[in-house]
């Protein structure tokens, strides 16, 4: 028995040498690669969209290399290739133009990234804002590269000597924080990044930025690209606006929507959102939901009118600085968020508020 | 020469068996995850995909040939099968895992359904996959869009409207995107992930309910089909989102307004 034990023993020793002595061979040979973030950046009418500059935050906080990659029509890229080259943390920007990259479907442009993954460029990491379009593309792209993917992260972080990366994410309508880790045999983590949590890469003229054209990938699409019907407004955009004034079902229809709550919106500088119910009842466009299914939000201030907090609601605001909320029902969970709550009618209160605000 | 043949659909729906959207989940000790002894249901854009399906049926008639429903998860996900099967769906297949089995990733899922949809080609094929734009848990929103590229297949993601031309062998969807609504045209067959406002689901009525509980469920395992569903992140912990120490009353108006000035908050016009 005693003898066994030894013999386990030494057996269990020599194993660990040569384990060891594996580890410094692999080690010799191919250490972890520092880390080296492919960003696709997006962008509409010229202009880069703010979560692309969230995402470069994002992936600049690997630690690495940060690769910039615009993809658009030949009218659009020179223009934006010219704003995107002087963001801060980028160390090289690709772009690749074609008239099919106009409407950028994720069957068009999904060839060009598989291409350029599969290429000798180690990219460690693919990072995109949890934009509606990134959120279509990167999934897909990872399944032909046959690796997982993670979206709307809130933190990152990596690990250079273990080659892993920590994420965090919300997960149950952000009722609860996952921490999740990205292991080393995974050759390449995509991820989407919920852009509220990283601040905008600023833009910096004096960075050096590299700047490489790539060739299209031209590839027959099971799809195409028909209408574009966007919604304009001259309000600012409701994902990154600074302050925010949302209505509710209470609203009770479109036109007194508008009434009620434009007119507290403008005066404030801040973007309409609604909650759900608003939308589905036809008050305002859904692309002015907020929460779980609509977009997140999290600005210095959000002010809820006749919104009574549903949980799928509150996934999309409860990030914000300061919430303020008018409804009749005292017992409605808006409530337990708000910082400053009024137990008012909202078509004697707001009125007030807009009168009281202007003195 | 023959007139060619109008392509009859199968249709595809997978579905997933989720906590119910109206409870407020909690985070468990441990902290390995959520306390999973709650009401579940079927992930309501899942309900969204099963209605579209019974409705693309009830638009097309005999071009739809079947509506399958599909779920990976633990034995009691057959109850939103049948749930499925009683708003409309014909059948139902279930890839059993273990009830302590670690929650699929996306990806896992999209391989078992490219494995699903390998097997039914005996049987006609798939020609259209209908399924929810995000499940309410994992809040991924991914699979879709996996299933899709592994095919090589079309994608129409965050479907507000569906048309399908079985004649053109093609599917119209307008989108909802970040900023308003696009039109596409796939072909098919496609994968379409739907959003909240494709339309309304319906209730199962109890005749339905009754005729579903006769509705035919195939059993497979993962290991019949060849995946491996272990995940490949690694869920270190689950924790709470930080609390919010709101819950404050103002009595009036003009305690709100001062409240705003208070934080730097003034208006922007007069």
């Amino acid at each position: 028995m005693a003898s066994m034990i030894v013999r386990n023993f030494s057996f269990a020793v020599k194993t660990r040498r040569s384990l060891f002595l594996g580890r410094a061979i692999v080690r010799t040979y191919a250490s972890a690669p520092s880390p080296h973030a492919l960003v696709y950046l997006e962008h509409r009418g010229g202009q880069l969209d703010s979560g692309s500059l969230s995402a470069v935050t994002a992936a600049t906080q690997l630690g690495g290399q940060v690769t910039g990659l615009v993809v658009g029509s030949p009218e659009e890229v020179p223009g934006v290739v010219e704003k995107a080259k002087s963001l801060k943390g980028l160390t090289t920007l690709l772009h690749s133009s074609s008239p099919s990259y106009a409407h950028p479907l994720p069957e068009i442009v999904a060839p060009l990234l598989q291409k350029l993954l599969s290429s000798s460029q180690p990219y460690t990491h693919v990072v995109s804002a949890h934009s509606s379009s990134a959120k279509s593309l990167l999934p897909r792209v990872a399944a032909q590269l046959d690796v997982p993917a993670l979206s709307d992260v809130t933190s990152v972080s990596h690990e250079s000597d273990s080659n892993t990366t920590t994420f965090t994410r919300p997960i149950y309508a952000g009722n609860a924080v996952a921490t999740v880790r990205a292991p080393s045999s995974l050759p390449v983590k995509f991820f989407t990044v919920r852009t509220t949590a990283f601040a905008a890469a600023p833009s910096d003229s004096s960075s050096s930025v590299e700047v490489k054209s790539l060739d299209p990938v031209q590839a027959a699409s099971p799809t195409e690209h028909i209408s574009l019907s966007l919604t304009t407004s001259s309000r600012p955009e409701l994902s990154t606006a600074a302050r925010v004034v949302s209505g509710g079902r209470a609203l009770k229809n479109a036109e007194t929507f508008e009434k009620t709550i434009y007119p507290l919106a403008d005066l404030l500088g801040a973007a309409v959102g609604a909650s759900r119910a608003a939308v589905d009842a036809g008050y305002c466009d859904n692309s002015l939901q907020v929460g779980q299914t609509g977009k997140v939000v999290a600005p210095e201030l959000y002010m809820a009118i006749g919104i009574s907090g549903a949980i799928q609601h509150l996934a999309g605001m409860k990030d914000s600085k300061m919430i303020v909320a008018v409804n009749k029902d005292p017992e409605a969970p808006i409530f337990q968020v708000a910082d400053v709550g009024l137990v008012a009618d909202l078509y004697e209160a707001v009125p007030q508020i807009i009168e009281k605000m202007k003195e | 020469m023959r007139p060619s043949a109008v392509r009859l659909l199968n249709v595809l729906v997978p579905i997933k068996r989720t906590i119910d959207y109206a409870v407020k989940i909690r985070v468990n000790p441990q902290q390995t995850g959520v306390d999973t002894n709650v009401k579940h249901s079927m992930n309501p854009f899942d309900e969204i995909a099963v209605e579209e399906a019974v409705r693309l049926r009830e638009k097309l008639k005999d071009q739809v040939k079947s509506i399958k429903v599909v779920t990976i998860g633990p034995p009691k996900a057959a109850d939103t099968l049948r749930t499925a099967l009683a708003m409309g769906a014909d059948s139902g297949i279930h890839v059993e895992v273990p009830e302590s089995a670690p929650a699929p990733e996306p990806l896992g899922v999209a391989k078992a359904l490219r494995a699903v949809i390998e097997r039914e080609k005996e049987k006609g094929g798939v020609d259209l996959v209908i399924m929810g734009k995000q499940a309410i848990d994992d809040d991924a929103g991914q699979t879709g869009q996996m299933l899709a590229g592994i095919m090589g297949w079309a994608q129409a993601t965050f479907a507000s409207k569906l048309v399908v031309d079985t004649g053109k062998n093609e599917a119209t969807v307008t989108r909802e995107i970040d900023g308003g609504l696009e039109e596409v045209r796939c072909k098919l067959p496609a994968v379409v992930t739907t959003d909240l406002r494709l339309n309304e689901p319906r209730y199962a009525s109890l005749p339905n309910i009754m005729k579903a509980k006769k509705k035919p469920i195939e059993k497979v395992s993962p290991s019949d089909l060849g995946v491996n569903l272990t995940p490949i992140f690694e869920t270190i912990k689950v924790t709470e989102p930080p609390k919010r120490t709101g819950g404050q009353k103002v009595e009036s108006v003009d305690e709100l307004v001062a409240r705003l000035k208070q934080a730097g908050i003034a208006a922007v016009k007069s």
